[in-house]
């Protein structure tokens, strides 16, 4: 049998013995995911990013600018002493601040305003199905904000909007979670068939 | 002065690349993906190296635990070995460092994902009371969700799919859609407050 196979089915079962109970078998599975995952993450990050990006166009190709977020990214290390703390503020002003100047008109765009054009658009339509359809989705989306609107109590026609936006958001629950489940359901299923077949060549 | 600089420089990033974003010249543009490419890819991998320096750190601290000895030496192990394995033989498709990666981490991370469909399925077992009518919808979607893909279904014939279908396209898409309305509306007024000044949590507390 291929090495690989053994190995991963080796550790399947590890992880897989905690719906037994915890045990010291999985605790292990389990601390060398973190490590693993961790020192995968440490050399992509490496080889694409600080080799790519930043020291080889900077010290090869003499892209100067390169050495503002060079040491932005440095001062990054100042939070592991106490009187040099302070430098990691620089830096998290740098992501935070232009996070925030980014997702002004990103959110307005994406998540807003797109959002509202795409249920106007929905009750045009020539059949009643796609009308009525449309309609729902309109109805749905004032009732589910009304839910959200706290600047008003939820009394008379705002408090029957928002009781229905809470019947829509059930819905919206409940099939998340439905997904949830079959796509959970469907990995277990692929590592029950590659222990099965693959690893223990009981079924075919 | 030690919180009032970052906050300076949190302010001039935020409304520089708020305006950046309208610019229509070709300067303007290059500079808008050099700070949202460039800059922020270089912060997060520093970002990144702090976090495994912290995670040496304070694991270096436990290995003497006799409880925790072990499991703390093999996280430590399985760090160290995929750089050391990257270093001596690379990254290509038939090196050790990706036979690692094919034949450890993605069995493991697949079969943790795995275990949760049992956890989710047990805490939905104990939730899942139709004791009210949001209860009840609740059950009745996440049925229909999960029933859809099944051959129960399947005795419906085609139309029992399409009502599915259209329970996901539809009635539930509009709360999702108030959703994300909702969380738009609220990242806006966040950056707003954090480019003006108002939302200082970032800087954490003085040491």
């Amino acid at each position: 049998m291929d090495p690989g196979t053994i190995v991963a089915g080796i550790l399947t079962i590890a992880i897989l013995s905690f719906l037994y109970g915890d045990n010291p078998v999985y605790k292990m599975a389990e601390t060398l995911l973190v490590g693993v995952s961790m020192g995968y993450v440490l050399v992509i990050t490496w080889t694409n990013t600080l080799m790519a990006v930043l020291f080889k166009p900077l010290f090869v190709e003499s892209e100067f600018w390169l050495i503002i977020p060079f040491i932005f990214g440095l001062f990054m290390f100042g939070r592991f002493h106490k009187s040099t703390s302070f430098l990691s503020r620089y830096s998290m002003a740098v992501l935070i601040g232009s996070g925030a100047g980014v997702a002004i008109p990103a959110m307005l765009g994406a998540r807003t305003l797109r959002q509202m054009t795409a249920t106007v658009e929905m009750v045009q339509g020539d059949s009643f199905l796609t009308i009525f359809s449309g309609l729902v989705v309109v109805a749905g989306l004032f009732s589910t904000l009304s839910y959200f609107y706290f600047s008003r109590e939820h009394e008379g026609i705002m408090g029957r909007s928002a009781r229905v936006g809470t019947y829509f958001l059930m819905i919206f629950f409940g099939t998340t979670f439905g997904y949830t489940v079959m796509s959970r359901v469907s990995t277990f299923i692929g590592r029950m068939d590659f222990l099965l077949s693959d690893f223990l060549h009981l079924t075919n | 002065m030690a919180r009032l600089f970052p906050q300076i420089i949190c302010g001039f990033f935020g409304i520089v690349l708020f305006v950046l974003y309208f610019l229509k010249a070709p300067s303007a543009k290059t500079l808008y993906l050099t700070i949202t490419s460039d800059y922020w890819q270089i912060i997060f991998a520093f970002a990144l190296l702090v976090g495994v320096a912290s995670f040496i750190r304070v694991n270096i601290k436990k290995v003497a635990k006799l409880s925790e000895g072990p499991y703390v030496i093999t996280g430590l192990l399985g760090l160290f070995a995929m750089p050391v394995m990257a270093l001596l033989w690379g990254i290509k498709g038939d090196s050790p460092f990706m036979w690692v990666f094919e034949n450890v981490q993605v069995p493991l991370q697949a079969t943790v994902f795995a275990l949760l469909a049992f956890f989710v399925a047990s805490a939905s077992l104990r939730g899942f009371k139709a004791r009210s009518v949001p209860a009840t919808i609740l059950l009745v979607s996440a049925l229909i969700a999960l029933l859809s893909r099944s051959d129960i279904f399947g005795w419906f014939g085609n139309s029992a799919l399409e009502f599915s279908e259209w329970v996901r396209s539809y009635p539930s898409m509009s709360a999702r859609r108030g959703i994300l309305i909702g969380i738009g509306l609220g990242s806006v007024t966040t950056s707003l407050r954090v480019i003006l000044g108002i939302e200082r949590t970032w800087l954490g507390k003085d040491r």
